[in-house]
């Protein structure tokens, strides 16, 4: 690398430059440092005082009173159900596939990876596939959840470009030792793709996680569906009424002020803070192997 | 001697192996494939209802035939307009604003702290893994009446509930657009900063041997290397002007911004899962995706003029 210069207008420049990126940091981070310290805080000093940088009166109890809420571990066991079902569907179907459309000895090859590649382009709509879903008798259902995302046809063009770079020599002596596919697929070919499985398995846990508008039209009437993302939907649209209800009657106010009651605001951020959670957990974890995604993907595209 | 014979009727048996299809592979394969099938081509077929006069609960096969009728609704239909009027702003703000991926590629380049530059990255790449339920949630802590800023005008000597721009029906448009922003601009940059890395150092020393500063490195170098990627973006989002999604309009309309941010995926929801409309809402689908995929096969072809190779 060369040395650089010290002009004064790098200087200005520098400085501005780290300005911005530091303030952009800071604005993608607070709105959830935010939600996490009014969590923590005692809910009607959080109300009356605001929320700043630091929790006002820490307290535990928004987690504790919030966790008996009714439904909420339900509703916390089917997301983790979805992610864990579907991650793992999704990544053994794309794997397979990405896999397969690499053998020159299967057959009609070239037709099915079009059949699938055309998915990506074209689709029927929501409302023919509402009726769909409906006639397969899948609407409240939990497999509504998983069976419409086992393919997806970007998923398997990123294995499909991993799976190619691979030595071939591997895989022709185990076929000398007479291995049949399933078993080249197990114990070859997938050991040495983790980190695509990786990237896949993160993408799709994620999606899986943050889905809720299929909850919102195919699983709708079964409460026992109903996911965390869909649980905080429907608190979003209770504590804009019960906060519009609080605003116009100063006598439940004062009232819920006395009792230190949950305020729907707190019900709320507390919400928020358990669904996000786990990607905020996992995403610091895993995001090399998602910008490592990406990049097949860019160098593809 | 022995060893070498084995090799060679191995490596004979393998050639043979080779040249055979393997139908085992197909049949492991072909229960995805009538997945593909169930999942994304009926749909498609679906299409046949806006032909119908399709109800709930009713077999096709009872349903009276009705022609183009729903087609020629759309044009005399007195919401299209302005929905096909959020859409088109909605999209071609987005369109104007599409080069801030790539700037902010370049300038993050220019962060020479690694430190720095990759938790920046890492969190400035958070928020679009996070569902537009919870960006909801969050907007509406910080925006609402009893939001933080609100609370901050408040605290400053200010108003009580002084904004709420979550409930202004004049700046919707900006406010979505930045909220769209705010979860997408980090996770858009990356495939820049993809292109960047990929460029050759050597090209840098050079031009810096030559007396060129940064400034001139990143015109002359860094520009030039990454053009090709924008453009092909950029013909993208052409081609997806209609395509804006419903979820994050669906959670921010209210009766406020209603008329701004009805935008066609969500008209579709609307008439079709909420007023039952079936055989109107498929009609305005068919024509939005006719027109999204004429739109897309052209700008390929301007790809193909353009740059030689392809998007599709």
């Amino acid at each position: 690398m060369v040395v650089q210069k010290r002009t004064p207008s790098r200087v200005v420049f520098n400085i501005l430059n780290y300005g911005f990126f530091a303030l952009f940091t800071f604005l993608c981070l607070y709105p959830l440092w935010y939600v996490f310290c009014y969590s923590l805080s005692v809910p009607e000093l959080a109300a009356k005082e605001g929320v700043s940088f630091w929790p006002v009166g820490f307290t535990l109890t928004n987690f504790q009173q919030v966790f008996a809420l009714d439904g909420l571990f339900h509703s916390m066991f089917i997301s983790v159900m979805r992610t864990v079902i579907g991650t793992f569907c999704t990544v053994v179907t794309c794997m397979w596939l990405g896999y397969v459309f690499t053998k020159e000895k299967m057959p009609a090859r070239k037709f099915f990876y079009r059949f699938m590649i055309i998915t990506m382009y074209i689709g029927g709509g929501m409302i023919p596939t509402y009726l769909v879903f409906r006639s397969y008798g899948l609407l409240n259902t939990f497999a509504v959840y998983i069976l419409p995302a086992m393919v997806s046809a970007y998923y398997v063009i990123l294995i499909k470009t991993y799976v190619e770079q691979l030595p071939p020599s591997l895989e022709e002596s185990a076929l000398i030792d007479g291995a049949g596919p399933i078993i080249i697929f197990t114990k070859i070919i997938l050991p040495l793709s983790m980190p695509i499985v990786a990237t896949i398995a993160i993408f799709a846990a994620v999606g899986q996680w943050n889905s809720w508008f299929d909850n919102h039209i195919y699983t709708f009437n079964n409460k026992n569906l109903t996911t965390m993302q869909y649980m905080l939907y429907n608190y979003l649209n209770e504590a804009q009424r019960l906060a519009n209800e609080l605003k116009n009657n100063p006598n439940m106010q004062s009232q819920i002020n006395k009792q230190n009651a949950l305020t729907p605001n707190s019900v709320r951020m507390t919400v928020t803070m358990i669904t996000v959670l786990p990607v905020l957990v996992v995403y610091p974890i895993f995001q090399r192997y998602i910008v490592k995604g990406i990049m097949i993907g860019a160098v593809k595209g | 001697m022995k060893a070498r014979e084995q090799a060679l009727q191995a490596s004979s048996a393998l050639r043979r192996k080779k040249g055979k299809k393997q139908w085992s592979l197909l049949w492991l394969t072909l229960p995805f494939m009538i997945l593909i099938l169930l999942f994304n081509y009926v749909p498609l077929g679906g299409w046949i209802l806006s032909i119908f006069d399709y109800r709930a609960g009713k077999s096709l096969f009872d349903c009276e035939f009705v022609g183009l009728k729903y087609f020629k609704m759309i044009f005399t239909d007195r919401n299209i307009p302005s929905v096909l009027k959020n859409t088109v702003i909605f999209s071609a703000i987005w369109f104007c604003i599409s080069w801030l991926p790539m700037m902010f590629a370049v300038l993050l380049n220019e962060i020479q702290c690694s430190k720095f530059r990759k938790f920046t990255q890492t969190m400035t790449t958070l928020p679009n893994f996070i569902s537009w339920v919870i960006i909801y949630s969050l907007a509406f802590s910080i925006f609402s009446s009893e939001g933080a800023l609100n609370m901050l005008i408040y605290k400053l000597g200010g108003p009580q509930f002084a904004t709420n721009i979550l409930a202004d029906s004049d700046s919707v448009y900006v406010v979505q657009t930045a909220i769209a922003q705010w979860k997408g601009l980090g996770w858009a940059s990356i495939i820049y900063i993809a292109a960047i890395s990929g460029i050759d150092q050597e090209q840098y020393e050079a031009a810096m041997i030559d007396g060129a500063g940064r400034l001139r490195c990143a015109i002359h170098i860094t520009f030039p290397s990454i053009l090709p990627t924008f453009v092909v973006l950029m013909l993208l989002d052409i081609s997806n002007i209609l395509n804006t999604g419903y979820e994050q309009y669906f959670l921010f309309k209210n009766a406020i911004t209603a008329p701004k941010i009805e935008v066609l995926d969500l008209y579709v929801y609307r008439m079709g899962l909420q007023l039952a409309d079936y055989s109107y809402a498929t009609a305005v689908g068919i024509v939005k995706s006719l027109i999204s995929i004429t739109m897309l096969f052209g700008a390929n072809a301007l790809a193909k003029k353009i740059r030689g190779t392809s998007i599709v």
